[in-house]
């Protein structure tokens, strides 16, 4: 016994700094399964709080930006309206029956206090949380495109996992034909993303559009994600396809969150045919 | 990263044990604010463990007269030596962990590069500024 307390007494040093370790390993551990709710992240009252005080001020440097891109987004909107309103025209026996309307997604505001694009696993993080009705894996998009995917939630805060995170994989597709594919991001670029898995028969060309493709039950299909910027074909498969992102990741603050109504139902159904 | 400053300027002390759990403390505070698991707090506690062999490596000697010492009065070659080693081990570690994948090492060696030079200008810039000269 009297061995034992020696060598603690000895190696106390050593043995704080082993359990420091430790310690800092079992967090970093923890961090690097997804799904599971991390113990350090900014979505906590007190980071949240500083994070938010210090928006605050620095919003108002912005406010001239946000407008433009509300504006810009008006008159988006405001297009799609007037072509809603020529089509009940030109087949004017348009029956709307209410029974059959359904809404399947939901769009709430939260603006981000936080954001990285330097590293390399990336994360924001925006000035809502559980109380608001956010919960982990809604999209979150704003006027240009899409942004990420929540992945925790606190009472009054959340964390995004950014596009611009080696873990963050998004269900994509082109504009003009429907063969879809993934959206990762090498960590090299924070304006370049790249696809992979988009078979071998589609047809890429340059400047093509990059939309979202609505298979994730996560986002709507359709959002815009960027353009392709180049890529290579070899060994008859696409072996890199850049892709310019729409959004400027290092300048956003307005951010919409996209609640999927039916996720629960599509999920379940899809469960049920994989357990069959 | 220029936090790690912390390591260089405190006090050498012979209580080492609050100096380390100080050390543990600030990095797990850096990686609450920016979402990077423990790996900071990690990397400087490991730092802050291995400063004083490192110390006393660069200094070329075995012992240390621990209340008379202070950095500012070391040469200047020799403080940067000593900022430059710690630097690099801390910041290898904090993107070998962030990375995570032996594919990647080359990556790790140009950030970790990169990233050092700036942050060895900047804390010795600050060393040399911002403490008092007592002589």
């Amino acid at each position: 016994m009297r061995q034992i307390i020696y060598f603690i007494k000895k190696f106390r040093y050593f043995l704080l700094f082993i359990v420091l370790e430790t310690l800092a390993f079992i967090v970093i551990v923890h961090d690097y399964s997804f799904q599971q709710s991390k113990f350090v992240n900014s979505a906590n009252s007190i980071t949240g709080g500083v994070y938010n005080k210090v928006n605050a001020i620095s919003a108002f440097f912005y406010l001239k930006k946000d407008n433009q891109l509300l504006s810009e987004e008006n008159v988006r909107l405001k297009n799609l309206l007037e072509e809603k309103e020529n089509k009940f025209v030109l087949d004017s026996f348009t029956v709307i029956d209410s029974s059959q309307y359904f809404q399947k997604y939901n769009y709430s505001v939260a603006k981000i206090i936080n954001n990285n694009f330097t590293k390399r696993n990336n994360f924001l993080t925006i000035n809502k949380g559980a109380r608001h009705g956010l919960a982990p894996d809604l999209g979150v998009i704003n006027s240009k495109g899409i942004i990420g995917v929540i992945k925790n939630v606190s009472s009054n805060y959340a964390t995004v996992l950014s596009l611009l995170n080696t873990n963050s994989k998004i269900n994509v597709r082109l504009k003009n034909s429907n063969h879809f594919g993934t959206l990762v991001w090498d960590g090299k670029d924070y304006n370049i993303s790249q696809i992979i898995d988009i078979p071998r028969q589609a047809l890429v060309k340059e400047g093509d559009t990059i939309i979202t493709g609505g298979k994730s039950a996560i986002f709507p299909e359709g959002i815009s994600v960027g353009v392709v910027k180049d890529f290579k074909y070899e060994h008859n498969k696409y072996q890199i396809i850049n892709i310019l992102l729409f959004n400027d990741m290092s300048a956003i603050s307005e951010v919409q969150i996209v609640k999927n109504l039916h996720k629960d139902e599509q999920i379940t159904l899809e469960q049920r045919v994989v357990n069959e | 990263m220029v936090y790690i400053a912390w390591v260089f300027l405190y006090p050498v002390k012979k209580t080492r044990s609050l100096f380390l759990v100080l050390s543990f403390l600030l990095g797990i505070s850096i990686d609450f604010f920016s979402d990077s698991g423990g790996v900071n707090a990690f990397a400087i506690t490991f730092i802050a463990y291995f400063r004083l062999p490192i110390l006393m490596a660069v200094l070329r000697k075995s012992d240390l007269d621990y209340t008379q010492f202070n950095l500012k009065m070391l040469s200047v070659n020799r403080i940067v030596l000593f900022i430059s080693i710690l630097t690099i081990i801390h910041h290898f570690i904090v993107f070998s962990l962030e990375y995570f994948s032996f594919r990647e090492f080359l990556n790790i060696i140009t950030n970790t590069v990169l990233t050092s030079i700036f942050t060895i200008l900047i804390s010795f810039l600050g060393i040399t500024l911002f403490t008092k000269k007592n002589r």
